[in-house]
């Protein structure tokens, strides 16, 4: 019973069901594999051991009356720090909030509490969410555990990390430009960011207003189905919030995928790509077709601007959300400020790395007086060309096959004094962002150095249901769901 | 946009309240630079009559219902998240001289 920590949900709730275990027995497993690999890997900021163990004890009880909540009752699921747990750290990995607890539960978390969840730990990230390594936080970079001199990918990289090395079954994180995409793919996983607006992010602490989304990591297709299910809400504290009817995501999957048309952007496979990459992401496409799927090559003649649209749009709102850290009614202060506009700069210049004050610095550069229409104006326009190109694959195509990162993990290191090279790692992903469409990652193969890669599925606005059945139809069909790393 | 622009780090440091040490100052005019550099491609897209896009779905102003208030947090909780609190405020430097 000791490796409950390796099944997927519902495994685990036949178990319940079965009395084969307990919530409480999982709990104690996942905690186990957690100390003996934690500190090798570094995915998590705080863990609450007696607060999970609790939350088990109470799902173990519902279920003995009769009460059980769901698919996710007794299931821990661990949260980046980026979310807020009533009376749990909020530190979005920053020294800026250090000794920050949060009085209330976003939106999305209380979902997960409805659902007799276990919230477990606090997930590490890069500072802020800005970042593609997790080596940008303040508590040590995060490992990724197919090889641990590699990065796990960023910002969600404890989310992703904790995933694939058993540590938590499932986990929560946010996508900004790919901060989920990108590391799921690099870890091995399953990671999806849903269309704007389904998942409130009331209680999520702001980066870039008009491309954060929340959105669910796990080992299967099904466990991120499952956890999406409870994610989305309704939520007039998010005034970006949709009005949309629940869907059973997860029951989708049971039945076969109808034949569809999907489309490749010829963009996505031309010069940057790594080979092996290309190989792998190929031969999946090719596995489509041989089902019986129409494979379409398409163009998205706006992508490769999505990288310079994107660090406009995102710092400029990342400049003007970040202006409430200043050291006054929360967050850190500086000791050595002698009055107000000290307190403000020496507070932000103490509390802030080096990656947030570069993008600080960026964001208000490019709405500053002179400059706003050269950058903001003009990358706002781009952008609904960007947006304009998908509108248009989408008359054609049911969904998009691309690979979700041009290369497999990269050295600690090896990109971290090169801002621009790291920005250009998420090339493949931001597009999405921009356009507020759905997508995912989907593991489909290994590098010869077992380094794991991932496919991007992109769907039209509302279209998770059938980026959910691509990837599953996929994933059952191969064992990567099953391969675990050796740690 | 023009490439004879370099960005004037001190000046933008002040408008966004953030105190740089000299080593950030230099390390970060550098990459700054080659950042915009990277963002001059957007200078030869032909943007005339397009939209600038602030959200990607076609979203309504929200108009509240009715006049219910929600709960708020006690003082008590605001000020133990405060840096520093007196009398249910919270303490910062003089302003006024």
């Amino acid at each position: 019973m000791s490796d409950l920590y390796q099944l997927e949900i519902s495994q685990l709730q036949k178990g319940f069901v079965d009395k084969s275990f307990t919530s409480v027995e999982l709990m104690r497993s996942v905690i186990e594999r957690t100390e003996s690999v934690e500190g090798r890997i570094n995915a998590f900021i705080d863990r609450d051991l007696e607060s999970a163990l609790q939350q088990a004890e109470a799902s173990d009880e519902r279920r003995a009356k009769g009460q059980s909540l769901g698919p996710l009752d007794g299931i821990p699921v661990g949260i980046k720090d980026i979310l807020a747990v009533k009376d749990q750290p909020l530190r979005c990995a920053s020294k800026m909030l250090d000794s920050f607890i949060s009085p209330y539960d976003a939106t999305c978390i209380e979902n997960l509490k409805n659902s007799g969840a276990i919230i477990w730990g606090r997930l590490n990230m890069d500072e802020f969410a800005m970042g593609s390594s997790t080596e940008n936080s303040a508590y040590g970079a995060t490992a990724n555990p197919w090889n641990l001199d590699c990065i796990p990918g960023g910002s969600s990289g404890g989310s992703a990390a904790s995933v694939a090395a058993g540590e938590t079954i499932v986990s929560i994180g946010t996508d900004t430009g790919g901060s989920i995409r990108q590391p799921a793919a690099l870890c091995g996983v399953v990671g999806m960011k849903p269309t704007y607006g389904l998942i409130s992010r009331y209680g999520l602490v702001a980066f870039a207003s008009s491309l954060d989304q929340v959105g669910p990591f796990s080992r299967t297709v099904k466990d991120s189905a499952l956890l999406l299910e409870s994610l989305v809400s309704h939520d007039p504290k998010d005034s970006t919030s949709l009005k949309k009817k629940k869907e059973s995501y997860s029951q989708v999957l049971d039945s076969p995928l109808r034949k569809l048309t999907l489309g490749v952007p010829k963009e996505f496979f031309s010069e940057g790509l790594d080979p092996e990459v290309k190989e792998i992401v190929a031969s999946a496409i090719e596995w489509y077709r041989i089902q019986g799927h129409s494979i379409v090559e398409i163009s998205l003649p706006h992508s490769e601007l999505s990288v310079p649209v994107y660090y406009i749009i995102a710092t400029a709102e990342a400049s003007s959300n970040l202006a409430r850290f200043d050291g006054v009614r929360y967050s850190h202060r500086s000791k050595e400020a002698e009055n107000m506009l000290e307190l403000f700069s020496k507070s932000r210049g103490e509390g802030f790395g080096a990656e947030v004050k570069r993008r600080i610095m960026l964001g208000t550069y490019v709405l500053s007086s002179g400059y706003y229409d050269a950058y903001y104006l003009r990358a706002q326009k781009v952008r609904s060309l960007i947006r304009g190109d998908f509108v248009k694959a989408f008359e054609q195509v049911d969904a998009i096959l691309t690979p979700t990162t041009p290369t497999p993990a990269f050295n600690r290191g090896e990109k971290s004094d090169d801002p621009l090279s790291m920005y250009l790692s998420d090339i493949f992903t931001i597009s999405v962002n921009l356009a507020g469409l759905p997508a995912l990652s989907v593991p489909v193969g290994f590098t010869k150095n077992q380094l794991p890669v991932g496919m991007q599925v992109i769907g039209r606005a509302f279209g998770e249901a059938d980026i959910l059945g691509i990837a599953h139809a996929f994933e059952r069909s191969h064992s990567y769901y099953q391969m675990r790393p050796n740690l | 946009m023009s490439k004879d622009q370099s960005i004037d780090i001190k000046y933008v440091a002040d408008l966004a309240r953030l105190e740089l040490s000299d080593e950030e100052k230099e390390t970060m005019s550098n990459q700054l630079n080659d950042i915009l550099g990277h963002f001059e491609q957007l200078n030869a897209v032909d943007v005339s009559g397009i939209e600038p896009m602030a959200h990607t779905l076609k979203v309504h102003n929200v108009w509240r219902e009715g006049d219910e208030a929600g709960s708020v947090f006690s003082p008590s909780v605001i000020n133990q998240l405060a840096p520093e609190s007196r009398d249910n405020q919270v303490v910062v430097p003089k302003v006024v001289e």
